[in-house]
C-alpha cells in the first residue's frame, strides 16, 4: 500500500515544524528546563513524528523526507533518553571532598601501577648515570639544558641569585608550568587508548629523567638542595602526573577487560566518570603545583632556607595522602553497608 | 573513497530510524573550520594582551599562555556540551556527535572524546591516527569517539517532495480504467514506487540518452505489472507513463483533470513532454 504522501506530508508538517523548533531551542539555550505542559507537548510531537516515520517505513516515500523525518525523530529521541543514572545538582565540594578521593580509591591498582612502572624507570636511569656519566647528555631532553653541568656548580649558582626567577617573569613562568604538566597528565591519559602501551613509555620514560636528575644530584652530595627544590612542587605534581596515567591504566583496563564479560562499549561506558573525576583532579593539583613551583621552590637559601622548603613540601605531602586515603571514606563505608543491608537480612532470616 | 556508513538504532517504541554517519574528510573540514575559529581567538587575544602588556609585561603573558591553553582545550568541551554535540564547524557542515545508541551525550563523554584528540592529532597535527581510525572502523569513529562511545552523524536538511512535478492538475488517461488503477497500486512495491518517484524528481539531472533508457526501463517494468488498455496508453513517451503510474501511486482516489481539448490553449514549453490521452 502506498499513502497520500501529499497529504500526509501537508497534516504533518506543522508538527514536524514545532517538533524542530523545540530542539533548536533546547539545543541551542544548553541547559534549559521544560516546564510540564511544555515537556508533555514536547514527547506527543516526538511520538507523532516517531509514527509518521513508521508509516514512512512501511509505506513507499520521498527518501530525502524519510532522512530529515529520521534525523528529527533521533534528536528528540536523544533528548528524552539519556544514559544518566539520575539528575543531580553538580556540588563542587561534594565532588572535591567524597567523589574525587572516592574515585582514586576504587582505581588504586592502576595508580600503584603506574608508580611501579615510573620507579623502575627511575632506577633505570639511576643506574645509568651511576654507571655512565655520558648517560646524562644522552637521555637528557634539551630543556633540561640547565643540568647537563655539574650539580654542585648549579646550586652554587643558584644560591648566588637565590631569588630564583626574577619577580617579573614569575607568573607567566607558573602559567607555563600548569599548561606543560596538564598537557603531560592529559597525554598520560590519552595515550592508554593504544592499550596502555603510550602511557606506559611516557611513564616509564618520566621515571629515567626523574631518576638521572635524582642520582646526578645525590652523587654530587647535593641532596638537600635537592629535596628543597623537588619537595615543594613536585609532591603534588608527581602524584598528579601518575593520577593522569592511573586513568590512561583505567581506559587501557577497559580496552582489554581481560576476565571481564561486558562487551567494550559497555566497559567504556562505565569507566568514563572515573576518567573524567581523575583528569579534573589532575588539574586542580597541577594548578596549585604550578602555582608553588614558580612562587616557592625556585627560592633557595639563603633567602629561604631548605629545612622551611622540605618541611613546606612534607606537610604537602601528608596531607594529600590523608586526603586521598580518608577523605569520603564514612560515606563510602556507609553506602557500602546500606548495599549490604538486604543481603545481610536475607542471610540472617535462612 | 566514497562509501555511506549508516547507523541504524531500535527505539524501545519500536521505531527504526537510521544515522547518516560522517566521513572523515567532511570531519576535517569541520575541523579545519574549528581551527580557523581559534586561529581567530589567538588574534584577539593577543591584540588584547598586546594594549594590556603596557601596564604588565608578566601577567600579559601569563594571561595569554592560560588563555591560549584553555581556549584551545576548552573550546571543544564547552560547545559541544553548550550545543548538544556541535562546535562552529560542526554547526557549518550540518554535523553533530551524539551517542553511539543515539542518546544524549554525557560530559564525560564530551571530556573524554576532546581529551584523547592528542593521540588522533598524531602525527603533528596531521590526525593520521584519528582518520585511519576513521576509515577502519565501521562507524567511522576516531580513537577519542571509541573511547567515549560516541559518534559524529549528518544532520539532513529538510527538503520537501516536489510532488507537483508528478502530475500537477493534468489529464491521466490512465484513469480511464479505475479497476486496473487499484490493480496497479495493489502489485507495485513501495520500493518501485520510490525508484520511479526518484527518477522522476532527479529527471533534469540525466543525460538525454540516460533519461529516455531509464524511463523506458521504468515503463516496461511498470507495464509488466498491469496491462492497461491500448487507448489509455496510446501515443504517450515512456516518461509520461511512468509520470501517470505514479499520480495513480501516490494521489489515489483523485479525479483527473479534463482531458485536453483540441481547440485548447497549448501547454507551457517545457522538458517534459504533454500528455498525450
Amino acid at each position: 500500500m502506498i499513502i497520500d504522501l501529499q497529504r500526509f506530508l501537508a497534516a504533518e508538517r506543522p508538527f514536524w515544524i514545532e517538533l524542530e523548533k523545540l530542539l533548536d531551542g533546547l539545543e541551542t539555550t544548553g541547559g534549559a528546563v521544560m516546564q510540564f505542559e511544555q515537556a508533555r507537548r514536547f514527547h506527543y510531537l516526538y511520538e507523532r513524528a516517531a509514527a509518521g516515520l513508521a508509516k514512512l517505513n512501511t509505506f513507499s516515500s520521498e527518501p530525502e523526507t524519510r532522512r530529515y523525518l529520521e534525523s528529527l525523530v533521533a534528536r528528540a529521541y536523544g533528548e528524552i533518553n539519556e544514559t544518566r543514572e539520575r539528575q543531580h545538582r553538580f556540588s563542587p565540594w561534594h565532588w572535591l571532598f567524597q567523589t574525587l578521593p572516592q574515585t582514586f580509591r576504587r582505581r588504586i591498582r592502576a595508580f600503584w601501577l603506574a608508580l611501579g612502572i615510573t620507579m623502575a624507570g627511575a632506577l633505570f636511569g639511576g643506574f645509568a648515570v651511576a654507571f655512565d656519566p655520558e648517560a646524562k647528555a644522552a637521555i637528557l631532553p634539551e630543556m633540561f639544558a640547565n643540568h647537563m653541568g655539574d650539580p654542585a656548580e648549579r646550586v652554587a649558582k643558584e644560591e648566588k641569585d637565590a631569588k630564583g626567577h626574577s619577580a617579573e617573569r614569575m607568573t607567566s613562568f607558573s602559567a607555563q608550568l600548569m599548561v606543560n604538566n596538564i598537557s603531560v597528565s592529559i597525554r598520560a591519559l590519552a595515550f592508554g587508548v593504544t592499550y596502555g602501551i603510550g602511557t606506559i613509555i611516557l611513564l616509564f620514560y618520566n621515571g629515567i629523567i626523574l631518576g638521572l636528575v635524582t642520582a646526578d644530584y645525590v652523587m654530587a652530595g647535593q641532596t638537600v638542595f635537592l629535596l628543597g627544590w623537588l619537595l615543594p612542587h613536585g609532591v603534588i605534581e608527581l602524584p598528579a602526573i601518575f593520577i593522569g596515567a592511573q586513568a590512561g591504566l583505567v581506559l587501557a583496563g577497559a580496552l582489554v577487560g581481560w576476565g571481564r564479560r561486558e562487551t567494550l562499549r559497555a566497559r567504556l561506558r562505565a569507566v568514563a566518570p572515573d576518567l573524567m573525576t581523575l583528569i579534573c583532579g589532575v588539574a586542580l593539583m597541577l594548578v596549585w603545583a604550578g602555582i608553588v613551583e614558580a612562587f616557592f621552590s625556585q627560592f633557595h637559601a639563603p633567602v629561604l632556607p631548605y629545612s622551611v622548603k622540605i618541611t613546606f613540601g612534607c606537610i604537602e605531602l601528608m596531607a594529600l595522602i590523608f586526603f586521598l586515603s580518608r577523605c569520603g571514606r564514612a560515606e563510602e563505608e556507609q553506602e557500602k553497608a546500606t548495599a549490604a543491608a538486604p543481603l545481610l537480612e536475607a542471610k540472617a532470616r535462612s | 573513497m566514497s562509501r555511506l556508513a549508516i547507523l541504524h538504532i531500535r527505539t524501545p517504541e519500536g521505531i527504526v530510524f537510521s544515522q547518516e554517519l560522517a566521513g572523515p574528510m567532511t570531519r576535517f573540514l569541520a575541523w579545519f573550520i574549528d581551527g580557523l575559529c581559534l586561529l581567530a581567538f589567538v588574534f584577539l587575544l593577543m591584540t588584547a594582551l598586546s594594549v594590556f602588556g603596557f601596564l604588565s609585561p608578566d601577567i600579559a603573558q601569563a594571561v595569554g599562555t592560560l588563555g591560549m591553553f584553555v581556549f584551545y582545550l576548552g573550546y571543544g568541551i564547552y560547545t559541544e556540551w553548550r550545543w548538544r554535540g556541535q562546535t562552529i564547524g560542526k554547526r557549518v557542515l550540518r554535523l553533530r556527535v551524539v551517542d553511539v545508541h543515539g542518546l544524549r551525550l554525557k560530559f564525560s563523554q564530551v571530556l573524554i572524546r576532546n581529551l584523547l584528540r592528542p593521540v588522533d592529532m598524531q602525527p603533528l597535527f596531521f590526525y593520521l591516527v584519528g582518520g585511519l581510525a576513521s576509515l577502519l572502523n565501521s562507524r567511522c569513529q576516531r580513537l577519542g569517539d571509541l573511547a567515549a562511545n560516541t559518534i559524529v552523524v549528518r544532520i539532513p536538511k529538510l527538503t520537501e517532495p516536489n510532488l507537483d512535478q508528478l502530475m500537477a492538475d493534468k489529464f491521466n488517461s490512465l484513469r480511464a480504467a479505475p479497476h486496473l488503477e487499484a490493480r496497479l497500486r495493489q502489485r507495485v512495491s513501495p520500493a518501485e514506487a520510490s525508484i520511479a518517484l526518484q527518477a522522476i524528481v532527479r529527471r533534469d539531472l540525466l543525460e538525454p540518452r540516460a533519461r529516455v533508457e531509464l524511463f523506458a526501463e521504468l515503463a516496461a517494468h511498470f507495464k509488466g505489472k498491469v496491462q492497461f488498455p491500448v487507448d489509455t496508453v496510446e501515443g504517450i513517451t515512456d516518461e509520461q507513463y511512468v509520470r501517470n503510474v505514479l499520480d495513480c501511486l501516490f494521489r489515489p482516489g483523485r479525479k483527473s483533470a479534463a482531458r485536453p481539448q483540441p481547440d485548447a490553449e497549448p501547454a507551457p514549453p517545457g522538458n517534459v513532454p504533454p500528455v498525450a490521452a
